[in-house]
């Protein structure tokens, strides 16, 4: 059996009278490319940001590689990576220093710190950059040096917030390259959400939809396809699930069933 | 049991002197700042110092006016340098970079008094400025050494200690707007409730009062004891030190605890 590196239970977090995550449960196995995806304010950031101990949640726990978030928020931080959405390295500071500061914050052997830099600046194709100013860099050479950064202590989990989002389609590629080289080599549990189906389809090992802060499905992306019976694509089973938010009603299954069966047909 | 209580005490310490390395890094690149900032100290003591101290209005005891003011000056400039430090914190938010660090295993303390000193560093270019003003204006400066590195202290203090004040409000407040807000309202009452351009002698009770519980007071105190030849303390320079130190540990345990609002 794979080991378990991610186990939700019953996560919950309230803000005011609103429920951004409800009673969220899921595993995630050792070395698993995993993907959350739904429609805006469905809940996964904020999924993320419990996950990463940024957000204490209001009820539930879950454990990322055998810390609970809740009492052992240390060492989670020390398990993890994490790449925001947002651009999250500064662009006032070398790629080389970026990484460096990293290294000392997550205590790498003083030795090592060089090497590892530079290992991590080659394997993110960065190495003719990284004397150069970050406010100099393209979108793709900041997202990749992010994942550098987010990766020079090895974590056991990788936590992605829409890794690609405004990247050009070859930029795009350029980095799904790199995380999936970091599967292969270190064996790097990944964590995201997209909003881009054929990436879910393309990388993961299995995908959960979530719905207004509850999770509406959970598998492989061609077990999820035939759960709605023959001839569906994933973005049958997005619009299923995840639909259109402002829509929601009672009705709203079958209007989205309805949409997806007109897809298919028209 | 010495080593559980020391271990994270170095790893703190360490990590403080990582944030703000590399806080300082960000200095070399661009430091048109610096020059920029010698600007203010520079209008306060030639126009402001210079008219004040031919009117004669202000009574300092047995020193010029403008000897008097020249410690008050750094002071303030370097109230005002720190006071609005905590802006880089909230684009930082914008970004990502808190919530990234935030999720890095770095103590929240070591995070803030980092930011704090590193403020604290920068702003010791002000007080080259104010010395050679003063220089240039015929202020009597004390050149000993002990006195120099209690000076250098108290300006590296001082600006950790309002540097993270502001950090603190940037953590409430959030948003650049009411940042702005909140940092203009609060420089002018600290600067004027306090001893930087003349003695709380002259002002009526309440003020004295409230002059007395504002940190910036004692900052004043401690470099006008060791800026000036022949002048005395107030307060005495234990008090002064006892006074920004406890404050500062206070202001760096308020930034620790409400650090992580900003990633949410």
């Amino acid at each position: 059996m794979a080991e378990v590196v991610l186990e939700i239970n019953n996560l919950t977090r309230r803000f005011g009278a609103f429920t951004a995550v409800d009673k969220l449960t899921l595993s995630v196995n050792a070395s698993e490319v995993f993907s959350l995806l739904g429609s805006n304010g469905a809940g996964k950031t904020t999924t993320i940001k419990m996950l990463t101990t940024l957000l204490p949640p209001t009820s539930g726990e879950a454990r990322v590689a055998g810390f609970s978030i809740i009492t052992q928020a240390v060492g989670v931080r020390r398990a993890i990576g994490y790449v925001p959405q947002a651009v999250s390295v500064d662009g006032s500071l070398t790629g080389y220093e970026n990484l460096l500061i990293f290294a000392k914050l997550y205590d790498l052997p003083h030795r090592e710190q060089k090497g590892r830099i530079k290992e991590a600046l080659e394997f993110m194709n960065l190495t003719a950059d990284g004397g150069r100013l970050v406010s100099e860099y393209s979108g793709g050479m900041v997202r990749r040096l992010e994942i550098a950064q987010s990766t020079l202590h090895r974590p056991k989990v990788l936590f992605l917030d829409e890794p690609t989002v405004g990247l050009d389609p070859i930029a795009r590629d350029a980095v799904w390259k790199h995380l999936m080289d970091l599967r292969t080599n270190y064996g790097t549990t990944l964590f995201f959400t997209t909003h881009y189906l054929e990436e879910a389809e393309s990388h993961c090992d299995r995908i959960a939809i979530m719905h207004q802060g509850k999770l509406d499905a959970l598998g492989t992306c061609k077990e999820l396809e035939a759960s709605l019976g023959p001839g569906h694509t994933l973005n049958d089973v997005f619009v299923h699930y995840a639909g259109n938010a402002l829509d929601a009603g009672n009705n709203f299954r079958a209007v989205s069933a309805e949409r997806a069966t007109a897809g298919r047909l028209g | 049991m010495t080593a559980a209580f020391i271990r994270p005490l170095t790893g703190f310490v360490e990590k403080t002197f990582v944030i703000a390395e590399f806080e300082l890094r960000k200095l070399r690149h661009d430091f048109t700042e610096l020059i920029t900032r010698a600007l203010q100290p520079a209008l306060w003591l030639l126009i402001f110092g210079q008219v004040f101290a031919r009117s004669g209005a202000i009574h300092t005891g047995g020193i010029p006016y403008l000897d008097f003011i020249a410690p008050g000056i750094l002071a303030q400039s370097v109230l005002f340098v720190a006071i609005f430090y905590g802006i880089n914190v909230i684009w930082e938010r914008d970004l990502g970079i808190v919530q990234k660090f935030l999720a890095s295993p770095t103590p929240r303390a070591a995070l803030v008094l980092g930011k704090g000193f590193s403020a604290g560093v920068r702003t010791l270019s002000q007080a080259v400025i104010v010395y050679s003003l003063s220089l240039l204006l015929g202020v009597k400066l004390n050149w000993a050494p002990p006195a120099l590195l209690n000076v250098l202290v108290t300006v590296i203090l001082a600006a950790t200690l309002f540097s993270t004040f502001s950090l603190v409000i940037a953590c409430i407040v959030k948003t650049r707007e009411r940042f702005m807000g909140v940092g203009q309202v609060l420089t002018m009452p600290l600067f004027f409730a306090s001893n930087a351009i003349y003695p709380t002698d002259i002002m009526p009770g309440w003020l004295k009062l409230v002059s007395h519980l504002n940190p910036l007071t004692y900052v004043v105190d401690a470099l006008r004891t060791c800026m000036l030849a022949g002048s005395t303390s107030d307060f005495g320079l234990t008090v002064d030190y006892v006074v920004m130190l406890a404050t500062t540990t206070v202001l760096v345990l308020m930034g620790a605890k409400l650090y992580p609002r900003l990633a949410t």
